[in-house]
């Protein structure tokens, strides 16, 4: 693993991490602290802008008394812990097998246009990084893409260029399916239990 | 205890067995890599694969624990086909490089593929490389060829209790790694080289140096500390270049401290090859028969209360034995064996042995560690120590300075006053021994060899006694030695006769003018420039300080060079075996001083390896079984005296260099460079 990037030097979490890190430690029983590991990555990852450097997961396995060794260990299993910077806005398109059935390949070279940066890259402004993901788990709204938290559901080329570019312009769009559908309900409203009995 | 059949043999075992272990008490050998019978299990390569009859599915036999009426099958056409199966997913990323990788000839993936694994590849894509790692000066990482079996994760966590190494990323991804590029700090890293199935962690220093089948391995005793671990050291052409674990349960199990795997390429350097005279302030090569007259000469005419004896770290029984019977028939009394000014009682064997033997530490349930770092003193105890602290119930208490050794320890304080108040009952630690069964009390030689060591040795005594350690069919009371020498040479009694000198007496008398001839047997460690005017005869392999201070140097033989006798420090008496010969002229030991008794006119009764062994058997008992810890009377021993509230000091402050073989190793010298600069002492080597 390359560590020959620019890195904090330190990190601790502010008041307010702590505040939360204690109730997430709360949550196991006493002497269990340790299985804590992942929420509280979660939120240094948070606090940091997305991303962990090594000074969070040593200051995570530090809080947890736990040998930094393991904290790495997590930290580089799970794909949804980022070890490298990323843009303010993480857009991760989900290319698995459903998606791509449903045009995943277009909504990718949809987000290459729109934001100028190939996969994996993130735009000179430091505002996206656009990833591929294996499957989000949201497949009866395939094609899907994750914005930090937020799941756009049932793209085409043409809605997530809307919704990229409410983001460029500040707005927040309406996350959820893009095609009008309500959840995951058949599109064009209820096909079946239509009549009275 | 459930029954099980294995390739139509039935056995009962013990339940919580696996089915690897129940088919290997049956000789049926299953293939396997990330399985190892000292480490966690991990089921993780699946090459362990048996046919279970009502599985639906080949079963990883590692993790399976047998069942009552299983019925397994080991050979069947469908578990050749699995196992053929995992071996090619295995070698899928695995470089087709053996013919440059030093594992080869004793690779386990070598040897397996050819047992169970295809003919040929049928994988045409690209394999996956990994960036070159620092793993420090001692383990040569090619992480290309990792099968991430994760044995090295396993023993560095477990049994090394160093967590450095890890897993990082998932799936096809997965390198082990340190992660922050760091060497792996643990004096045990070696096994790391033994543990790995394949050719992705090696020996950086014998990097090419040799092939399997080219080396002549001799099964010896290591006699870099006092732990006697049996080892075995390959050689080929005159040079030991390796030395590798042999596994002793008993002692040393399957692991080896890094001092004792990688001091050997010292036993190259700075070797004394010939004998040499001192003329005009000056060394020069000289014969046999120039320094042997020149010895005998001086020997014959200088005064018996004027000559002095010392054996050093590394001097073997043999030699010992005759230097004592040269010194008793000169009436020479000083003679001592404990270069360290140690205060070790030599009258009670159980006074300076490791009583509860290494193996007993897994029945302890207490220890009390005074003086003593046994993580630099002897890795390997401090691997079974930890070992059993694993288990838990383990209270340990520490009277000396904080330290890591890998296990929960209880920091007691510094001051050897500690000592009394425990054995008084006064200290709250006292209460955890007395409740223990089977407590265990490790005295070290930073302890002993203080201005008021015999007192300290007192005290340890009297609180062995009020504690318990000592009791009907368990003795908890356990030296710490640092010398391979120590324990044989004090068995033979090379200490002051009456009225003689120890070692303190002899630099003291030397500095005065009192003691005018120093007969050095290998001891390197005294302070040399306080041996005064005196005449030194050298006798050693090594060019280190006692070779620069000699007037006559007479070159001896290495361990590995010499069929010689060691008493471990648990009193084990323990026979070394010639690997290579000792360079140039340099002979063995005790035929030495031998020809320096013959050269003077001394006739000593004993020609051969039998003969001087027979003699060894005549001046003490324990000598005639070898192998086996002799358990040896309690009695009274130690000094009146008060202990000084001063704090303890632990013995070795520079675990790579104790001895000559180590300060000459280009390798130890890198370790000390990689590990101990900054905060510790470089050099030196004690506390």
């Amino acid at each position: 693993m390359s560590l020959h990037r620019e890195e904090p030097k330190s990190f601790s979490f502010d008041a307010e991490t702590l505040v939360k890190a204690k109730q997430v430690i709360a949550k196991y029983p006493e002497g269990r602290s340790r299985s804590a590991v992942m929420p509280l990555l979660d939120l240094a990852q948070r606090q940091v802008g997305g991303w962990l450097p090594r000074a969070a997961m040593d200051y995570v396995a530090q809080f947890l008394g736990l040998d930094p060794i393991k904290v790495y260990e997590v930290a580089h299993f799970y794909t949804m812990y980022n070890t490298k910077p990323v843009g303010r806005h993480h857009v991760q398109v989900c290319t698995n097998l459903p998606c791509w059935l449903r045009g995943s390949d277009q909504v990718v070279s949809a987000c290459k246009k729109t934001l100028g940066i190939g996969v994996g890259e993130t735009t000179p402004d430091g505002q996206f990084t656009l990833s591929e993901v294996e499957c989000a788990g949201a497949c009866v709204n395939a094609p899907v893409a994750a914005i930090n938290d937020d799941y756009f559901e049932d793209l085409d080329e043409e809605s997530v260029t809307r919704v990229l570019e409410a983001i460029k312009r500040g707005e927040t769009p309406k996350h959820g399916p893009q095609n009008g559908r309500m959840n995951s309900a058949p599109l064009g409203g209820p096909t079946t239990l239509k009549g009275e009995g | 205890m459930p029954k099980l059949t294995i390739d139509g043999q039935e056995i009962e075992v013990p339940a919580n067995t696996t089915v690897l272990q129940a088919a290997e008490m049956l000789g049926i050998e299953i293939p396997r890599f990330c399985y190892h019978e000292r480490l966690s299990i991990a089921g993780n390569c699946r090459m362990c694969l048996v046919e279970v009859e009502k599985a639906p599915k080949p079963v990883a036999s590692c993790a399976m624990p047998v069942g009552e009426g299983m019925v397994v099958r080991t050979s069947t056409p469908n578990v050749l086909k699995a196992r053929r199966g995992v071996m090619e997913l295995i070698l899928i990323n695995h470089p087709l490089d053996c013919p440059i990788c030093d594992q080869g000839g004793e690779c386990d993936l070598q040897d397996q593929a050819v047992a169970f694994g295809r003919d040929h590849g049928r994988y045409a894509e690209k394999k996956h490389a990994v960036r070159r790692k620092n793993f420090g000066p001692l383990i040569k990482a090619e992480m290309t060829r990792c099968i991430h079996c994760t044995r090295c994760i396993r023993f560095t966590t477990e049994v090394a209790g160093v967590p450095d190494l890890g897993g990082i990323g998932r799936g096809e991804h997965m390198e082990i790694d340190t992660y922050v590029d760091k060497a792996i700090g643990t004096e045990l890293s070696g096994c790391l080289i033994d543990l790995c199935p394949v050719g992705a962690l090696t020996s950086a220093p014998y990097a090419f140096r040799a092939r399997p089948w080219e080396l002549k391995k001799t099964e010896t005793i290591d006699a870099l500390d006092a732990v006697g671990s049996h080892i075995r050291a390959d050689s080929k052409g005159g040079e030991v270049l390796r030395v590798m674990p042999r596994n002793n349960d008993d002692i040393n199990e399957e692991w080896l401290g890094d001092k004792s795997r990688f001091a050997i390429d010292g036993l190259m350097r700075q070797r004394l090859d010939r004998p040499y005279i001192r003329e005009n302030g000056k060394l020069r090569e000289a014969t046999w028969d120039e320094a042997l007259s020149l010895v005998s000469a001086k020997l014959k005419n200088t005064d018996a209360k004027a000559m002095a004896a010392i054996a050093g770290d590394l001097a073997d029984c043999e030699s010992v034995a005759a230097l004592k019977d040269l010194m008793t028939d000169l009436k020479v009394s000083n003679l001592d064996c404990r270069q360290d000014f140690a205060q070790i009682d030599p009258s009670c064997r159980a006074g300076y042995l490791f009583n509860a033997g290494i193996a007993g530490i897994e029945q302890a349930d207490a220890l009390l560690i005074i003086g003593s770092n046994p993580r630099r003193e002897a890795p390997v105890i401090n691997a079974r120590i930890r070992k059993r602290s694993l288990r838990g119930g383990f209270p340990v208490g520490v009277i000396g300075p904080k330290m890591d050794l890998t296990y929960k320890t209880e920091h007691l304080g510094e001051s050897a006053a500690l000592i009394e108040a425990i054995a008084s009952g006064a200290h709250p630690f006292a209460a955890k021994l007395k409740a223990a069964k089977n407590p265990l009390l490790i005295l070290g030689m930073g302890a002993l060899s203080r201005h008021d060591g015999g007192a300290i040795l007192a005290s340890a005594r009297k609180l062995a006694e009020a504690c318990g350690v000592v009791k009907e069919g368990w003795n908890g009371f356990s030296v710490l030695h640092t010398a391979a020498a120590r324990a044989g040479a004090l068995d033979l009694g090379f200490v002051p006769a009456q009225g003689g000198r120890d070692v303190k007496g002899i630099l003291e008398g030397a500095e005065k003018g009192d003691i005018q001839l120093v007969y050095l047997l290998g001891a390197d460690e005294i302070d040399m420039s306080r041996l005064g005017r005196a005449f030194v005869i050298y006798q050693g392999h090594h060019g280190d300080a006692g070779a620069h201070r000699a007037d006559v140097i007479l070159p001896g033989a290495a361990y590995t060079e010499k069929n010689a006798t060691y008493v471990n420090t648990e009193g084990r008496v323990q026979h070394t075996r010639l690997a290579v010969f000792p360079p140039g002229q340099a002979r063995e030991d005790w035929k030495i001083v031998r020809a320096v008794a013959g050269a003077i006119g001394i006739h000593m009764p004993y020609d051969n390896l039998p003969q001087i062994r027979a003699r060894l058997c005549d001046m003490n008992a324990v000598f005639a079984r070898a192998d086996l810890r002799q358990p040896a009377a309690w009695g009274a021993f130690g000094s009146a005296g008060t202990v000084a509230d001063e704090p303890l000091k632990t013995a070795i402050a520079n675990y790579y260099m104790t001895d000559p073989i180590g300060r000459a190793s280009p390798t130890m010298a890198v370790c000390v460079e990689t590990f101990l600069s900054g905060a510790e002492p470089r050099t030196g080597t004690h506390g």
